[in-house]
């Protein structure tokens, strides 16, 4: 069973939006982060993505980059995740999903990494520059570690590639909204559409959600009309920046309630 | 040891691969497919051996450098000079190849990393020739140490976009490149200078530059009725001296490729990848790279933009494991006294790049057999980099010798 797909579906059942939400860890310190986590999840996010800083993060945008490379001026290491994984889970019972750039698990050890996520209470990870082609270790893994995995499927994904990505996630797949950060609210729309219909073509049954780009509560809510949840991450950053934990719950709210501020 | 020359990707023993964002995949696909088909299209190799012929000026020739060689001892020295070929450098060998495949592939927009600015001033010279648009990520440091190259890619009417995230130099502007390609992969060809990167990269860029030894092998056989006892480069990223070891992989030649060594290893401002990295994956393959134990990306350091990169192409990580090429560290000042010795020699600038080259044979040549014959691809000409060649040495004031 999945935790992930399980609060996910639980949030459907009840006539909620589902919402993820992405705080990285150690920004702006260890502490911060796990207090903004707790707060994020408190507020009612169904699902938390917990970020691994990273020096190099291809597949962010300036927020995001910005506030991961505070979190590692501020000496963030890799080791202090689990810890962080721990607290949050020992106040809220949030699936936590780590999502992390390949090469700092590979330095840990993506046994030991697999461990210390099932053993900080974790739910799995979500992968954005491995695809299942090259992930022979962490499928073997997650599988024995009974963990979540999420790959991505993108507008430009081959049909036989949203299927190899339906087949090969567990949790979710994370559907890329638009090839690019910003774009036309239309083209978003259009392009997430056809990922959506194309994992679901592959009758897996494992819930998508689209993300990249979604920074409102009517396209939480437009999401969620067509897809099983929204994930939003620069949004809840710049909100924290704005005002801190206060300004951090009520964005979280505003999107969960799928209104517009 | 047969047969190393047939490899061909995606891995080169462990190294390798696509370690990129599923939204690369289809153009990753798509490159790899049209370049497939272009290799054995007769029109396609037709073109750019007229090209090569025509616009780049190849053959290069081969020059002998008796002077300098006696700095080395009892040894003849050849020089593959990849500095006349038009741009002032062999990076000219791989853009013609990729911009003639992004026309084949209908894309009207190449974007470019570059460091020294060799890379990027020929990617805007390709997108000059062909028609298209061109923009290069340059890191902010670079755009500082190589200003006028800066100023050549905007004359060919390129914009220059300076990368001020990360450390600010050729990884980060890399990480922007692929940001560009990530969102604008329809109409957009990443031009990538370097055998790094995710397949089919290293391999293409690979046989692009392929020529160098192709030629060279032939060169050496006509001037001295055998093959050189050495071949040797400079390796950043890896695109030269693959280039001229390729040819030589499955011969009796010894391979040496020389690193950035900066201020010295001790000090740990350095760019040697191969001599002091470790195996990790950076810009979507397995490698070499310098990182710290919780995979961050270390900075690396040489006065040499164009080596001053923390990762290496997958296939020098292969031949390094092999033992097939070894690698050497060459310090700044150690590069910065041989690029002075060419040319007060022989009266050859040569690129800061290429002069670790140079001073990795005066370091390493010693040791051969008397009558020994050594190989150097002379990769780019100096031109560039007399800013900081006048500063270093004085001629324009600031003695930092």
């Amino acid at each position: 069973m999945s935790k992930t797909a399980d609060a996910i579906r639980a949030a459907r059942a009840n006539g909620e939006s589902a919402l993820i939400g992405y705080f990285p860890a150690g920004y702006p310190d260890v502490k911060a982060s796990i207090d903004a986590c707790v707060a994020i999840c408190e507020a009612g996010v169904d699902v938390l993505e917990l970020g691994v800083p990273y020096s190099d993060p291809v597949m962010d945008g300036l927020v995001i980059q910005e506030a991961t490379e505070l979190a590692l001026a501020n000496g963030f290491k890799l080791r202090e995740l689990f810890g962080v994984i721990k607290e949050i889970t020992s106040k809220v019972s949030t699936p936590v999903l780590v999502m992390s750039y390949w090469n700092p698990i590979l330095q840990f050890g993506v046994e030991k990494f697999a461990m210390g996520l099932k053993e900080s209470g974790a739910a799995g990870l979500i992968t954005p520059d491995l695809i299942p082609d090259e992930a022979k270790d962490w499928l073997r893994l997650s599988e024995e570690f009974d963990l979540d995995r999420v790959f991505l499927a993108t507008p430009s994904s081959s049909p036989e590639r949203l299927e190899q990505a339906a087949n090969s996630s567990r949790g979710f797949v994370y559907a890329v909204s638009t090839m690019g950060i910003t774009g036309a609210r239309e083209d978003l729309d259009k392009a997430a559409r056809k990922v959506v219909s194309g994992v679901n073509e592959s009758e897996t049954g494992t819930p998508v959600c689209v993300g990249i780009g979604i920074s409102t509560g009517e396209q939480v809510a437009e999401v969620n009309s067509y897809a099983d949840g929204a994930i939003v991450g620069s949004a809840l950053i710049k909100a924290y920046q704005q005002g801190g934990l206060d300004e951090l719950v009520n964005c979280v709210r505003n999107l969960k309630a799928g209104s517009s501020k | 040891m047969s047969n190393l020359r047939d490899q061909s990707g995606p891995y080169f023993g462990e190294y390798g691969g696509r370690f990129v964002p599923e939204s690369l995949i289809a153009a990753l696909d798509e490159l790899e497919q049209t370049y497939e088909d272009a290799k054995k299209d007769p029109a396609f190799i037709q073109q750019l051996a007229e090209l090569n012929r025509d616009y780049v000026g190849r053959p290069s020739i081969i020059t002998e450098v008796p002077k300098f060689a006696k700095l080395v001892g009892d040894v003849r020295i050849f020089l593959k000079r990849e500095d006349l070929n038009h741009t002032g450098s062999h990076k000219i060998n791989n853009v013609i190849g990729q911009a003639l495949l992004a026309k084949r592939m209908g894309k009207t927009r190449i974007i470019a990393e570059t460091g020294a600015g060799q890379h990027g001033v020929a990617s805007a010279t390709a997108a000059a020739l062909f028609g298209l648009e061109c923009v290069v990520y340059m890191g902010e440091v670079d755009t500082q140490r190589q200003a006028l190259n800066v100023a050549r890619m905007q004359l060919l009417g390129a914009k220059v976009i300076p990368v001020t995230t990360g450390s600010k130099t050729l990884k980060d502007a890399i990480n922007e490149a692929l940001r560009d390609w990530v969102t604008n992969v329809e109409n957009t060809h990443y031009l990538l200078g370097t055998v790094a990167g995710p397949h089919p990269f290293p391999t293409m860029v690979r046989d692009f530059h392929s020529i160098i030894g192709k030629e060279a092998r032939e060169q050496m056989i006509e001037l001295i009725g055998s093959l050189p006892t050495v071949a040797a480069a400079c390796v950043g990223g890896g695109s030269n001296a693959i280039g001229l070891f390729h040819a030589f992989l499955d011969d009796d030649v010894a391979l040496w490729g020389f690193e950035a060594a900066g201020e010295g290893i001790e000090t740990g401002k350095h760019a040697a990848t191969l001599s002091e990295g470790r195996i990790g994956v950076l810009h979507g393959a397995k490698s070499y790279m310098l990182q710290d134990e919780d995979g961050q990306t270390v900075e690396s350091h040489s006065i040499s933009a164009g080596l001053d990169y923390p990762g290496v192409g997958p296939e020098h990580a292969w031949l390094k494991d092999l033992n097939r090429a070894e690698y050497f560290g060459v310090t700044d000042a150690e590069a910065m006294q041989a690029l002075r010795d060419l040319a007060q020699t022989e009266g050859i600038i040569a690129a800061i790049e290429t002069a670790h080259a140079l001073a990795g044979v005066i370091k390493h040549g010693g040791k051969l057999p008397s009558g020994s014959s050594i190989l150097i691809n002379l990769s780019g000409r100096g031109d560039k980099d007399m800013e900081t060649v006048g500063k270093y040495f004085g001629f324009l004031g600031g003695n930092n010798e």
